[in-house]
């Protein structure tokens, strides 16, 4: 009877908090994070400094490393929402987000190259907002032809999306009958860098309307809960009334528009397009950002905000890597896949599970010795 | 019943199986492009010495998808211009990425029995047994762009662009900048690629040999804008300083030069930062022309009309390396971007 009692204590113990927190899907992309910052500080102190200096427009803008992870974050944040939601309902990834990013950037070049670069403001911006329009479309679309692969047809998601991944960077390239864009307006290039007057770079400003956008609609609607629930059993979801073909199809088709979203950013941060390389690997990095949040890659239940935090970890290292002049240009790749895979280990089930074992049995054994005080 | 549907459905899947991949072999054979003359003379003899079909020189010609770059786009329009019925030829073109690919349309060709053969190799290996057949039938083979590991006597001539001289041309040019100190940002291409390799070179042996040019960061952006402005903007951030930015394309040079506009860094003609491109697409030499960048390597993709003087009049020399120029912000005119720009 008596050891029953602690059990009822009303406070949490400082070790009962400790394990609260590391159950938590968000401790370990957050300890990474926290990771990466030590090691950054270590070898070099002023990493994290930022400053407000003019730039070439001659206006102050905020500039460091800081800055600039956070700016180059923002298409893999992007990404990681919609990868989150694919993964969740369909149990599975969309591989083809690197080559249709590179059709929404042609698409909006499309659109934009047949400007010239003195139309009035009001032009330009009614020309912006159709191209981007067109992009979304163009881009939910092609997110549209993927769910419904995966979702009437029932095949594989990586399968399904394999399509687009081998044939999208050429499409990009047909759109535009692979010219070698360069856009000449300076407004154009807004949207990658910095509005004039303003400190922050613009992509920061789209990444967070899409995550309260994506907060938003994930309060008001069921589809955090339909999702979920066609991730662990679509059948039963079925007999529950929910349309799992139509939640697949639906995940897609964000997934379509997040990719829009980066593909205008890609292409206006350098006012042009390279077809074959524009994100490149990006899908690999997004899929990472889902799987460092600690979500399952079989679908189900999702954490949006550890896959934000994972795709803030995997910029993080990159930028990281690029400051390094030691490391050799060719095997940057490797040094990124070898802290991609310790990252992925530490945060694997099994390893957790492990240390959780071993934690219960020196627990046992603890209650063991207790017990043999109290009978001796 | 069951079974027999079953078999029934198998033996179809099997049947559009094997449609499907004699689709494949149908997709992947030459398409004649020229307006071919109807109701060629049946050439049934085994062609010995250029057999003509109307007065006009069949030729075969094998490249690499238009798609790949801007550099192979060019290419492929301008043998499209060059190889024309007016020009007294009969064109057929074949593209792949894919070497096995090209040899099998090579032999289709062959069998075609065009007079001449001209080759833009995907890899460089495996080419002697078809390079062979085409010597047998009394095929010419010319190869343009990208050399083969055979024995050159199994071709005419190859038309070549040497990159390395590249690098040399842009390295001599910025040598004769006479700057106190060269502090180098170094943007390289897909490692190991031809362009990177003898682009890298010259200046890596330059950095070697002179005391006073170092290199501040050498990384390969892949041919990519976003990855060498995330590279040009780590350096920025670093608080290293740097006054030139040697970029192995010109896409790589756009990405460098958005991260110094982004940084308020001034680039171009008598600015902080020198820029350096190749490749002259027509915007990168319009930069030039504006000021911004410094200096432009050409990487010649106008191989054509050095083929077609190869069939008409004559093999010189068995390599040629086509003449490559250099532009210079300071002295380039709107008519060279108007002819050079690709």
């Amino acid at each position: 009877m008596t050891s029953n009692v602690p059990t009822f204590k009303p406070r949490l113990t400082g070790k009962e908090v400790a394990e609260k927190i590391f159950r938590n899907q968000l401790f370990f992309p957050i300890a990474a994070l926290f990771l990466l910052v030590i090691f950054n500080l270590i070898t070099d102190p002023g990493f994290f400094k930022v400053t407000l200096e003019p730039n070439s427009a001659g206006n102050l803008v905020l500039s460091g490393n800081l800055i600039t992870m956070i700016d180059y974050a923002s298409e893999l944040v992007i990404l990681a929402i919609g990868m989150t939601l694919v993964t969740s309902a369909s149990g599975g990834q969309d591989i083809s987000v690197g080559a249709t990013i590179a059709i929404a950037g042609s698409t909006v070049l499309r659109i934009v190259k047949t400007q010239s670069p003195n139309i009035s403001n009001g032009k330009f911006a009614g020309m912006i907002i159709a191209s981007f329009l067109l992009c979304v479309l163009v881009s939910a679309l092609f997110g549209a032809f993927n769910g419904a692969l995966v979702a009437f047809f029932k095949i594989q998601p990586m399968v399904a999306t394999l399509i687009l991944f081998t044939a999208g960077r050429s499409i990009a390239a047909w759109i535009n009958n692979n010219d070698n864009i360069s856009i000449n307006d300076k407004r154009f290039s807004y949207f990658g860098n910095f509005i004039p007057g303003i400190a922050v770079p613009t992509p920061v400003f789209i990444t967070i309307l899409c995550l309260i956008v994506i907060a938003i609609v994930l309060k008001v609607t069921n589809l955090r809960l339909y999702s979920q629930a066609v991730g662990i059993n679509a059948s039963s979801s079925r007999l529950n009334g929910i349309n799992p073909k139509m939640i697949k199809l639906l995940t897609f088709v964000i997934l379509g528009v997040c990719v829009a979203v980066c593909g205008f950013i890609k292409v206006s941060r350098t006012s042009s397009i390279t077809y074959s390389v524009i994100a490149n690997n990006i899908e690999m990095d997004a899929i990472l950002a889902v799987a460092l949040g600690g979500n399952n890659l079989g679908g189900g239940k999702f954490n949006l905000t550890s896959s934000v935090i994972g795709a803030y970890v995997i910029q993080f290292l990159t930028t990281t890597l690029y400051k390094f002049k030691e490391i050799d240009s060719s095997s940057i790749s490797a040094y990124k896949a070898a802290v991609v895979i310790l990252l992925i280990i530490i945060s694997s089930p099994f390893v957790r599970k492990f240390f959780e074992d071993r934690k219960n049995r020196r627990e046992a054994a603890k209650a063991e010795a207790l017990a043999g005080k109290e009978s001796a | 019943m069951k079974k027999f549907v079953k078999m029934l459905v198998s033996s179809a899947l099997v049947a559009a199986m094997a449609f499907g991949v004699c689709a494949c072999n149908g997709g992947s054979t030459p398409t004649t492009a020229a307006p071919a003359p109807t109701d060629a003379p049946a050439t049934e003899a085994p062609a010995t010495e250029a057999p003509k079909t109307d007065g006009l020189i069949k030729v075969g010609i094998i490249n690499n998808d238009p798609n790949e770059s801007g550099y192979r786009t060019a290419n492929d329009r301008d043998m499209k211009a060059t190889f024309t019925a007016e020009n007294g030829y009969e064109a057929s073109f074949f593209y792949s990425l894919k070497n096995e690919e090209q040899i099998a349309a090579a032999q289709k060709f062959i069998q075609d029995e065009v007079d001449y053969l001209l080759i833009s190799a995907a890899g460089t290996s495996g080419w002697d047994g078809v390079l062979e057949q085409a010597q047998k039938a009394g095929i010419k083979v010319i190869l343009f762009d990208r050399t083969i590991d055979a024995d050159e006597s199994l071709y005419e001539a190859s038309i070549v662009s040497d990159m390395a001289k590249e690098g040399q041309q842009a390295v001599e040019w910025l040598a004769s900048q006479g700057l106190s100190e060269y502090k180098i940002i170094h943007i390289q291409g897909v490692m190991g690629s031809s362009a990177q390799i003898g682009r890298s070179g010259a200046l890596d042996d330059k950095v070697k040999a002179e005391s006073n040019w170092s290199i501040v960061k050498q990384q390969t952006a892949e041919w990519s804008e976003e990855t060498a402005q995330q590279i040009v903007q780590a350096v920025i951030d670093s608080g290293e300083k740097f006054n030139v930015i040697y970029a192995e394309n010109d896409n790589m040079a756009k990405g460098a030069a958005a991260a110094l506009d982004k940084a308020n860094i001034s680039h171009g003609v008598g600015k902080d930062v020198i820029i350096i491109g190749f490749d002259c697409n027509t915007w990168a030499l319009e930069e030039l022309l504006a000021g911004n960048w410094n200096y432009d390597g050409q990487c010649n993709p106008f191989q054509a009309s050095y083929i077609d003087d190869i069939i008409k009049n004559g093999v010189k020399t068995k390599v040629v390396i086509m003449e490559e120029k250099g532009f210079d912000a300071k002295t380039i005119t709107a008519d060279d971007v108007k002819n050079y720009g690709i």
